[in-house]
């Protein structure tokens, strides 16, 4: 049985790979709100309140292109609505936490958190302080985000351009999937889902990031439908 | 950009996140559903993944000779046999700067 501190450096330990996409695409979502023309303070306030790497972007972008207020935040509530899916796997394993702990776990879910966390929770299933792995890289994307979108800020986009390093965010999301490529049924999921996300990329309010995962989701239940 | 519309993005995304962990238990998702869960990593992340490849910064398609193809490929391939994240990561960002500091420059 591992203890609580345990639990939260492993939480540590899983997710740090990742910040080498996080901490520039942090960079980038900070400089992007200045280049922009939004005051500093309102940039790092989304950082704090929304928390959210690429519905800040969105945000941004729709607001500077002369969108209203109640379409930028639809956007921003829409792109984020994959959470619900998050908390539906992770309501398993968090069951057992009183109210108060899961209001607060709640705010640091986040795509990749949720994806180390729930890779290590299938492997660890009778752990009891299972939760604290959870806090654990949860907590280090939001230092790492904090600090990268205010190094952003102050700092410009002091990482060049030309670098591209946008592309690190698909390349984190293949190193989480990349091992279900063996499943076959996985396989179909994630095309599906794929090639939707592009069908329906000018979908509006950006909501082709949760019409994909649904299409892909039915497809994953008529699979299992076939497999009985 | 106010700060009230800030908070109102705040507190809707704040609802996506707490709403199925803090509001709904376990006991309500029939047995079909959290076996149709099980596949939401692989049904969510290519909408991430793919306009991320596929789409460039002015929301139309690539070519298909773009190095980000085949960055993406490198990061498949390595990442299927080592198992590591960086070393996916790494891997696909060195082919892609390769591509266009080396080859097409």
């Amino acid at each position: 049985m591992l203890s609580k501190k345990q639990l939260f450096t492993r939480g540590m330990v899983d997710i740090s790979p990742h910040m080498l996409s996080v901490i520039p695409f942090g960079i980038i979502c900070g400089a992007i709100g200045v280049e922009l023309g939004f005051n500093p303070y309102l940039v790092y306030a989304m950082s704090f309140i929304i928390f959210g790497g690429a519905s800040q972007i969105v945000f941004l972008q729709l607001l500077s292109g002369g969108a209203s207020s109640l379409v930028s935040v639809a956007s921003v509530g829409i792109i984020n609505s994959r959470h619900l899916l998050y908390g539906a796997v992770l309501s398993e394993y968090l069951e057992k936490l009183s109210f108060l702990k899961k209001l607060l776990i709640s705010y640091i879910v986040v795509d990749q958190g949720f994806a180390e966390s729930n890779k290590f929770f299938k492997k660890n299933k009778g752990e009891e302080f299972l939760y604290y792995h959870l806090i654990g890289t949860g907590c280090t994307l939001w230092v790492c985000w904090q600090i990268a979108t205010l190094s952003g800020i102050i700092l410009g986009s002091f990482v060049p351009e030309e670098l591209g390093l946008k592309f690190a965010i698909p390349l984190t999301f293949i190193a989480i999937i990349v091992q279900d490529l063996k499943k076959l049924d996985h396989v179909i999921v994630m095309i599906t889902c794929g090639l939707s996300s592009l069908l329906f990329f000018d979908a509006p309010f950006k909501s082709y990031i949760i019409i994909s995962p649904i299409i892909a989701l039915f497809v994953a239940a008529l699979l299992l439908g076939l497999k009985k | 950009m106010t700060l009230t519309s800030i908070i109102f993005a705040g507190i809707l995304t704040y609802f996506t996140r707490m709403t199925m962990i803090a509001l709904i238990s376990r006991d309500m998702l029939g047995d079909k559903i959290k076996a149709v869960l099980e596949y939401v990593p692989s049904a969510v992340f290519p909408a991430i993944i793919f306009p991320g490849i596929f789409i460039n910064d002015f929301g139309t398609f690539i070519e298909m000779n773009d190095p980000k193809i085949f960055g993406a490929l490198v990061a498949v391939i390595v990442g299927y046999f080592s198992k590591n994240v960086i070393a996916t990561i790494s891997a696909g960002l060195v082919s892609y700067w390769f591509l266009i500091f080396v080859v097409f420059s």
